[in-house]
């Protein structure tokens, strides 16, 4: 038991804590208020609370509880808003209203609730089970099994196991060790700030499809693989997230709302239990957690937010699930720990980041990743983390320590945003490092030829950027036909295929074999209209075809037409080209 | 009655901040009384807490405190304000004291000024449209009820006249109520106070606002508190009184520098250009107390005016309160020096909750492609403009002739308006397709082909 000796914003200084360990959580003041400790002095303790502290003043008694920040973990969990320390924000609201309140307690998961629980096959007393291992399951959604796994520390030979509805509290079976009896429950406690266990990590073979054309196509990021969006305002930096969370083809999306807006918590709460999965159908609410720290919530809490999301991730991701987590934005939880750290009088890096920040940064990312884990089952964990540099310029700290880790980079740019060219993904600067390993999954599951039309994408983009600088300095007149020519399919393929609305509902989502078809078609255009140029036709004549109107209207094409839209498209630019051809033939010879 | 203890004992006084020893134990942000020896009484609060001193911010100027006759007493709470409908129609200085001469109001409760964050669950999407009868606002950048859409200005630039302009004529469609005013005056000049207050008694508009002003010459340090008594007003007459308020807090940039003083007093670690790390929190304390709340009737906009030192976007304060705030209004330099008021340039605003404010049943269904159309074609016109200026306007071509003059007739029939000048959305849009009619219609990529037969006035 301590006593409060100096209280600074949401710092707070503690004598007499002798016996207390780094990390532990601790119960400060008169109301309770929740903080982890963060340094020790001798018998000082220095603490950060995850709760205002206005009011607290010294002599108030600080308790250590002995153990992490940790996060609880079991059915119930899913579908569920957090706050940054994983209390419950609907049960808050019933408690204190539409504010928060300080010094208030709830259960992360409802402990009255009833699930089934039906053991594994092959589980019965006399099993043998290891920490980790799956000894049962609850059905909690339509869609997700919540698989039971022994809790860390445990392991031995189960003495007796149950069948049927119990509480998350409530022991399923019995493991013996060396004479003593663990109870196994439903529900389980993680620390945080620790990674969790797992067998072996494994190099990603499989993109996390998300139906956005410019990150499937041009920048895709592996399940398991780590990617950073940084932007300055008005980029779109959350509605990407939010098409992420919405559209992409994990199993369980875990979104971090971190220091930012109230109002787009509310968008999420709102739309999610609308909007269904399209893959299953279901709701999307039903394989989503939500943690919202907003950025009028306390900021420890905010830094902590972090992790708890992390940590659910790697839970699920331990049951064999593949699951995203969206942090929007780590610079928040960045400047959350610039503010305890500059509390702290820690020699400062640069801008007053701490100089411990790339390592967090690091630490974080390196969480990700597709994993054998102590289950047996394979699962994956792909971290989006968007970045908001001051100004937009990503020479800061954040952005560079993002940078260094990330595999997958989609650079956010102010110039596309504000011509509304969405989502505003510059294709020249963002670059994804798992093309090599996702190119054989590409070559199986979409088109022998995607890679190769990728490629050939990419270089007339390149190109186009090259011509266009020229145009600004003589004018496009001065460019040759098969110049032009690029500029135009450029322009294609920018406006008609990497700029896609997120507010249509057919634009929104795009399937890979939608994604494979127009771009072929762009390209065959493409590869056409050059031979024709050869036989005489003109980049004018070609740009005024009908079928460049269709070609642009292919993204509102359904699904389902695809097949048919495509054959007529090929058909068309035959014909077309064909008849300005034999045209420009006739006048030869007349 | 309650005891209060008097403690001679202040060891320090640098700046705004005072540090008074051997206090007892003071509560972190606990509110300060500082007598000086003639009896004038001055307010501080308490930024850091220990056993052996405290450190504390004075809501005033630190001349005349003196260490061996000033004492100082801790009133054991947070900094409170009286809160009630009838502070309607007031003016109260940066405190929360009349400054009009009256007396106190009769509260109807008080309050800490500083309110708690408003639960994520308890939230309710914005989705009203608010009709500022200003057409670049609600045409194209369009504010919702419970939206914090902040007003980017320079020196020199009209902000002012727009806020005034937009607290006068916004109205909720279909509504007849108005919206409640509570106007923040924070570090701004007497001349400025004088023409809000002017102009507010002028139409009438007086009577349902609450106006906190502190002057330029006023206390620095008062403008950390000054917009929060403004918010906790405004919750109250929102979240109790039910009404819907409409919170102008002019000008942040002022208080982000009072927020800089005093870390800089405090020997902090600064941030990028000396302001502190955490101002970004600190903002977000003040926009986030924006927004509806499920279930109860009235709600919060917050439309605050932020200048841009030397123009610049990327300055902190503009740039922390872009990454907050729901959207931007951006004012120009150059339209105002063409003349053109209110200088609203459509190409760098914003209105993030747009969407959810416009459409059918909502203003017109046709709204979201105008908007996205004018936009454009804006956008087109300053290309050709910036071309125009590279190869002289002879030798552009026809269509970006075309652009050039609808650039021009946009800046001067939709763009500009008179002060006193409130059109509907239904004029506003009845200005866009006249614009709009002046493009050939296959040019109107942007709108739906129904809405084009419906509405484009074909031979214009």
């Amino acid at each position: 038991m301590g006593i409060i000796e100096k209280v600074s914003g949401p710092l707070v200084v503690a004598k007499d804590m002798l016996g207390s360990s780094m990390y532990d959580v601790v119960k400060v003041g008169k109301d309770s208020l929740v903080g982890e400790i963060i340094q020790l002095n001798g018998e000082k303790a220095v603490i950060q609370v995850y709760e205002d502290t206005t009011g607290m003043g010294p002599g108030e008694a600080v308790e250590s509880t002995g153990v992490p920040l940790s996060v609880e973990l079991g059915p119930g969990i899913l579908s569920n808003i957090y706050d940054g320390i994983q209390r419950p924000l609907e049960v808050i609201r019933s408690k204190s209203g539409a504010f928060i309140e300080k010094g208030i307690v709830a259960d992360p998961i409802d402990k009255k609730k009833k699930w089934k629980f039906v053991p594994e096959k092959g589980m019965k007393a006399g099993s043998i089970v290891k920490e980790g291992e799956i000894i049962g399951y609850v059905q909690e959604t339509e869609l997700i099994k919540h698989y039971i796994m022994v809790p860390y520390g445990i392991s031995g030979r189960i003495k007796s196991i149950k069948q049927g509805s119990f509480t998350v509290d409530d022991s399923v079976a019995k493991v013996d060790l060396k004479n003593k009896v663990f109870d196994i429950k439903m529900s389980q406690v993680r620390p945080v700030r620790k990674a969790s266990k797992f067998k072996t990590k494994f190099r990603s073979d499989e993109p996390l499809v998300t139906g956005q054309r410019i990150i499937d196509t041009l920048f895709p990021v592996a399940k398991g693989g780590t990617a950073g969006v940084p932007g300055p305002f008005g980029a779109g930096k959350t509605v990407i997230q939010h098409q992420l969370a919405k559209y992409a083809d994990s199993d369980i999306v875990v979104y971090v709302g971190c220091g930012e807006r109230g109002n787009e918590m509310t968008e999420i709460l709102t739309e999610f239990p609308e909007l269904k999965d399209p893959r299953s159908g279901r709701p999307l609410m039903e394989r989503t957690v939500l943690i919202a720290n907003t950025s009028n919530m306390p900021v420890a809490a905010r830094e902590a937010s972090i992790y708890t999301g992390i940590t659910i991730a790697e839970y699920f991701r331990d049951m064999g699930y593949s699951v995203a987590i969206m942090a929007d934005s780590t610079s928040r939880w960045a400047e959350a720990m610039r503010e305890i750290s500059s509390r702290l009088e820690e020699m400062p890096g640069e801008e007053g980041y701490p100089a411990y920040l790339p390592k967090r940064l690091a630490e974080y990312y390196e969480r990700g990743g597709k994993v054998e884990s102590l289950s047996g089952k394979i699962g994956s964990v792909t971290i989006v983390g968007a970045v908001s540099p001051p100004g937009g310029d990503l020479s800061e700290p954040v952005s560079q320590g993002t940078l260094r880790v990330v595999k997958a980079f989609w650079s956010l740019d102010a110039a596309l945003a504000s011509s509304r060219h969405f989502p505003s993904i510059n294709w020249l600067s963002s670059y994804s490092l798992y093309l090599d390993s996702l190119a054989g999954w590409y070559d199986k599951n979409v088109d022998k030829e995607f890679m190769a039309a990728r490629k050939e994408c990419m270089q007339i983009l390149q190109r186009e950027a090259e011509l266009k600088d020229i145009v600004q300095l003589v004018g496009a007149e001065a460019l040759p036909d098969h110049e032009r020519l690029v500029l135009e399919v450029g322009r294609m393929i920018r406006e008609n295929f990497l700029r896609q609305s997120a507010f249509d509902e057919v634009d929104a989502y795009t399937s890979l074999k939608k994604q494979s078809f127009m771009l072929r078609s762009m390209l065959n255009f493409s590869r056409k209209a050059e031979e024709a140029l050869k036989s005489g036709a003109t980049t004018d004549r070609i740009s005024k075809m009908a079928v460049v109107a269709q070609i642009a209207r292919m993204k509102e094409v359904k699904e389902t037409d695809v097949d048919r839209y495509e054959k007529k498209i090929a058909e068309d630019i035959n014909r077309e080209l064909g008849a300005i051809v034999a045209e420009y033939k006739e006048s030869e010879k007349g | 009655m309650k005891f209060e203890i008097e403690f001679k004992t202040i060891e320090n006084v640098s700046g705004p901040l005072v540090v008074v020893g051997r206090q007892g134990n003071a509560k972190y942000n606990e509110i300060v009384k500082i007598r000086l020896h003639d009896g004038e009484e001055r307010l501080g609060q308490v930024l850091e807490t220990t056993e052996k001193s405290a450190v504390v911010q004075v809501f005033g100027p630190t001349n005349g405190i003196n260490i061996s006759n000033t004492s100082v007493s801790f009133l054991g709470e947070t900094f409170m304000t009286g809160v009630g409908e009838n502070m309607l129609g007031r003016i109260f200085d940066g405190q929360g004291r009349p400054r009009d001469n009256g007396p106190l109001p009769a509260y109807d409760q008080r309050r800490d000024i500083n309110g708690y964050p408003i639960n994520p669950a308890s939230r309710a999407m914005p989705s009203d449209f608010i009709e500022t009868g200003v057409s670049s606002i609600d045409g194209l950048d369009t504010l919702v009820r419970g939206q914090k859409l902040p007003i980017f200005s320079s020196s020199g630039l009209p902000h002012n006249e727009l806020t005034a302009q937009i607290t006068r004529q916004a109205s909720v469609k279909n509504q007849s109520e108005g919206f409640a005013a509570v106007f923040a005056g924070i570090g701004i000049t007497y001349d400025d106070a004088q023409y809000f207050i002017n102009e507010f008694r002028k139409t009438g508009t007086f009577k349902r606002t609450v106006a906190f002003i502190n002057l330029a010459d006023d206390p620095s340090i008062e403008r950390i508190i000054t917009p929060r008594l403004a918010l906790a007003t405004a919750e109250y007459l929102a979240y109790d009184a039910g009404m819907h308020v409409l919170v102008i807090l002019n000008d942040m940039t002022n208080y982000a520098e009072a927020l800089r003083e005093l870390s800089s007093a405090r020997e902090e670690v600064p941030g990028r250009r000396g302001y502190p790390g955490y101002m970004y929190t600190d903002l977000a304390s003040i926009y986030e107390r924006a927004g509806i709340i499920k279930g109860r009737k009235g709600s919060i906009t917050q439309l605050n005016v932020v200048t841009m030192p030397s123009d610049d976007i990327t300055h902190p304060i503009p740039d922390l309160t872009g990454y907050i705030t729901e959207g931007q209004i951006f004012l120009s330099r150059e339209l105002t020096n063409k003349g053109i008021y209110p200088p609203v340039q459509p190409l760098g605003s914003l209105s993030r909750l747009m969407n959810n404010g416009i459409g059918n049943g909502k203003t017109r269904e046709d709204h979201r492609g105008v908007a996205d159309q004018l936009y454009g074609a804006y956008a087109k016109a300053q290309d050709a403009k910036s071309l125009s200026a590279i190869v002289g306007a002879e030798a552009l071509s026809d269509s970006d002739k075309m652009y050039m003059r609808f650039g021009e007739e946009f800046e001067n029939r939709f763009i500009r308006q008179s002060i006193y000048e409130r059109r509907t959305i239904e004029d506003t849009l009845d200005i866009s397709w006249d614009l709009l009619s002046s493009l050939p219609e296959s040019e109107l990529t942007r709108i739906k082909s129904d809405y084009i037969s419906k509405y484009y006035k074909k031979g214009k």
